[in-house]
C-alpha cells in the first residue's frame, strides 16, 4: 500500500474523468465530435470514440493538422475536441492554436494528456513540462488543470457547456488519489477552498493539490497551519481568492508539475506582485527536462513530493515578517 | 546478396537483438516491442555492413550519421549499438530505469554513445537529417551519408513531407531515408487511420528514388542499401515492407504490441520463440 491509499484515497488517472464526461456529453450534444491523433486509448477519447464512432475523427499523428480541422469543425457549427498528449498539443500544434483557434475565437477544446513528470517511464519526450506557461498567454484561452479524475470530469463538461472558445484542459497519465466527489463544487475561475489555516497558503494545481495535503499534515505536526487552494482555474486566474489568501495567511506556496518558470506560480505571482505582496516560494520543474523512472521516484527526484513540499513551506515560513 | 558466412552471421545478429528488446523491455515493465522487432533486420545490415563508423570512436569525424526518427523504438537501436560495442551489454537492462543512459527515447543528453540526437516526437527526424546531409554535401565537401529511420504512421507528420521536399530539392543524394512500413500504428493499421500510400508514387514525384525490398529478407535488404548508395543527384527512399512484432509469434501484425512490455510469461515464451534457453532472461549468458 502506498501513502495515498494509506490515506484511504481511490487511485485513478485524471485522464479517465475526460474520457468520461466527453461519452456523457455526447448523449446530450450531437453537434459534439472528437478529433485524435493517433492516441485514442491513452487520452481515454476512446470511451467516447466507443460510443460515438460516427462523430470520432482520426487526424492520424498530424496534430497541427488535427488542431486545424477541430478548428473547421467548430467554424461549421460544432463543438470540436481535440486531444493528445500535451507536448504534441501545446507544443506541435502551438501556432495552430493561437493564431486559428485563439485569434479567430473558435469553440475548439483541447485535451492536453500525459502532463507532468509522472507520466513515468517514456522520459522527456512525453513528460509534458511546458503547457500552462504557454497556454495562458494566449487570449482568449480558458487554461483548467484540475486536481483528479473526478474533477477533470467536472473540467471538461464546463469547458463544452460553460464556455464559448478555446479551452486547454491538461490532466496526467498516472493514477492520482481522487480527492474530490460528485458533491464538491467546481466552477470555472474560482479557486477552491482545500483546507482552511493561518500560516500560510499552498496554491497547488493538478495531482499537486493531493501531494499538498499530505505536505500540510506534516507540518501540522510541526504545529504549522496550511491553507490549501486548489487553482483548477489557471486562466482566468481567481485574484480575489489569491489576494485574500496573501492578506490573511501572509505567506504563499506554489505547487505545480510544471517548469518553475512561466507557470501556475508565475501566474500567482504576478496577482501577488500587483496586489498584496507577501512572501512566496515555488515548487515546480527547476529549468530541466524531465527524465525516465517510475512516477512517485520522478516526484520525489524532482522536489515534487509531500515532503519536499512540507520542506519548501518551512523556508518560506522563516522569510515570512 | 550477403555471402552464406555474412548472411548466417547477420542471422544471428538479428535474433540477439530480438532477444535484447524483449528481454530490455520486460525488465523495463514496459517499452516498445512491435516497432524494435520490425527494424532489427534492417539495423543488422545498415550498422554491420554499411554505415562508416568506429564505434570506439563514436565521435569519429567522418562517421555516417544515423537518426532514429521512430524514436521510441530505441530498444532496438540500444541493442544494436551494445551489439556494435559502443557500450557494455550489461547496461542494457537498466532501459527506462531512473538515472540510466537509455532512456525512454534516446536521449542526446544521457551521452549513450553513438545517439547523435534526441528523438520522441515524431516527424521530426527527417528534417535534421536533410540540413546535416546539406553540411556535408554543401559546406564540407564530404561524402559523409545521413540515414533516417521513420515509421510508416509517422510519415502522417506534415514535416516529414516538407522534409522530404527539401531533400528532392537540394538534391541530397548522401540521404538515405528507411521506412520501416510495417502497416501498423497505434490506433490501428496505418490506411485505416490515416492512409499514406502510395509511398513510391508520392517520393518520386518529390524527387526521391524510392526503393521497395522486404525488410526481413537480409539479402534483399542488403541489395536495397547497395542500390540506394548508387543513385546520384537524388536522395534515396528505402521502403522496407516489414511485420510489426516480427519474431515473437504472439506479437506478430498485432496492434496491442506497440507500446507495452511482456509479462514473465509472454517473456518466457518470446525467449523461445527466439530460440533462447529461459534463464538467459535473467542470467547474462547471451
Ligand atoms: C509527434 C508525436 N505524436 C504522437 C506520438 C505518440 N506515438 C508514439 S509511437 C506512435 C505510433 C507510431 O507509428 P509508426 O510510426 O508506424 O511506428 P511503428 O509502428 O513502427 O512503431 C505514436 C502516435 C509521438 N511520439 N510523437
Amino acid at each position: 500500500m502506498n501513502i495515498y491509499e494509506e490515506h484511504g484515497w481511490k487511485m485513478e488517472p485524471s485522464r479517465n474523468g475526460f474520457g468520461r464526461a466527453l461519452a456523457d456529453l455526447a448523449e446530450r450534444h450531437p453537434e459534439l465530435v472528437v478529433i485524435g491523433a493517433d492516441l485514442t486509448e491513452s487520452t481515454r477519447a476512446s470511451y467516447f470514440s466507443e460510443k460515438f464512432p460516427d462523430r470520432f475523427f482520426n487526424a492520424g499523428i498530424a496534430e497541427q493538422n488535427g488542431v486545424g480541422m477541430a478548428a473547421g469543425f467548430a467554424l461549421a457549427g460544432k463543438i470540436a475536441v481535440f486531444s493528445t498528449y500535451g507536448v504534441f498539443a501545446a507544443g506541435r500544434a502551438y501556432d495552430q492554436i493561437r493564431t486559428t483557434v485563439c485569434y479567430s475565437n473558435l469553440n475548439v477544446k483541447i485535451g492536453g494528456a500525459h502532463g507532468g513528470i509522472s507520466v513515468g517511464p517514456d522520459g522527456a519526450t512525453h513528460q509534458a513540462l511546458e503547457e500552462i506557461a504557454a497556454m495562458r498567454v494566449l487570449p482568449r484561452m480558458t487554461l483548467l488543470v484540475p486536481a483528479d479524475a473526478e474533477e477533470t470530469y467536472k473540467a471538461t463538461v464546463a469547458a463544452i457547456e460553460e464556455i464559448e472558445g478555446p479551452v486547454y484542459i491538461r490532466f496526467g497519465r498516472a493514477p492520482v488519489p481522487t480527492i474530490t466527489d460528485k458533491d464538491t463544487p467546481f466552477e470555472v475561475g474560482r479557486a477552491r477552498l482545500v483546507k482552511d489555516g493561518k500560516d500560510l497558503t499552498i496554491i497547488a494545481c493538478g495531482a499537486m493539490v493531493a501531494e499538498s495535503i499530505l505536505a500540510a499534515e506534516i507540518l501540522e505536526k510541526d504545529g504549522i497551519s496550511a491553507q490549501i487552494l486548489d487553482l483548477h482555474t489557471i486562466k482566468p486566474i481567481d485574484e480575489d481568492a489569491i489576494v485574500k489568501a496573501a492578506q490573511e495567511t501572509g505567506a504563499i506556496l506554489t505547487v505545480e508539475e510544471h517548469q518553475i518558470h512561466g507557470g501556475m506560480g508565475s501566474a500567482v505571482a504576478e496577482v501577488v506582485v500587483r496586489t498584496n505582496p507577501v512572501p512566496m516560494e515555488f515548487v515546480g520543474v527547476q529549468d530541466r527536462f524531465g527524465e525516465s523512472g517510475q512516477p512517485e521516484e520522478l516526484l520525489r527526484a524532482f522536489g515534487l513530493d509531500y515532503q519536499s513540499i512540507a520542506q519548501k513551506a518551512k523556508k518560506l515560513l522563516k522569510r515570512k515578517k | 546478396m550477403l555471402d552464406e558466412k555474412t548472411r548466417e552471421r547477420f542471422s544471428e545478429i538479428a535474433r540477439r537483438i530480438r532477444f535484447d528488446i524483449i528481454k530490455m523491455t520486460y525488465h523495463a515493465g514496459s517499452g516498445h516491442p512491435g516497432g524494435s522487432l520490425s527494424i532489427a533486420d534492417i539495423l543488422t545490415v545498415l550498422y554491420f555492413k554499411y554505415l562508416r563508423h568506429k564505434p570506439e570512436n563514436p565521435n569519429w569525424e567522418e562517421r555516417d550519421i544515423v537518426i532514429l526518427s521512430k524514436g521510441h523504438a530505441c530498444p532496438a537501436l540500444y541493442a544494436v549499438l551494445a551489439e556494435a560495442g559502443y557500450y557494455p551489454r550489461e547496461e542494457m537492462w537498466t532501459l527506462r530505469k531512473f538515472g540510466s543512459r537509455l532512456q525512454g527515447h534516446p536521449a542526446k543528453d544521457k551521452g549513450l554513445p553513438g545517439i547523435e540526437v534526441s528523438t520522441g516526437s515524431l516527424g521530426q527526424g527527417l528534417s535534421i537529417a536533410v540540413g546535416a546531409a546539406m553540411a556535408f554535401k554543401y559546406m564540407d565537401n564530404s561524402d559523409r551519408r545521413v540515414y533516417a529511420i521513420l515509421g510508416d504512421g509517422e510519415m502522417q507528420e506534415g514535416q516529414i513531407w516538407e522534409a522530404i521536399m527539401a531533400a528532392g530539392h537540394y538534391h541530397l543524394d548522401n540521404l538515405v531515408a528507411i521506412v520501416d512500413n510495417n502497416n501498423l500504428q497505434i490506433d490501428g493499421f496505418v490506411p485505416d487511420v490515416m492512409n499514406i500510400h502510395p509511398l513510391p508514387d508520392k517520393f518520386r514525384s518529390f524527387n526521391w528514388e524510392p526503393i521497395e525490398a522486404d525488410g526481413h529478407d537480409l539479402d534483399a535488404i542488403d541489395d536495397a542499401f547497395a542500390k540506394a548508395l548508387e543513385i546520384r543527384g537524388k536522395p534515396a527512399a528505402l521502403i522496407f515492407h516489414t511485420i510489426k512484432g516480427r519474431g515473437v509469434s504472439y506479437m506478430e501484425n498485432e496492434a496491442q504490441w506497440h507500446g507495452k512490455a511482456p509479462n514473465r510469461e509472454l517473456a518466457l515464451r518470446a525467449v523461445q520463440d527466439l530460440g533462447f534457453p529461459a534463464e538467459a532472461l535473467d542470467r547474462d549468458i547471451v
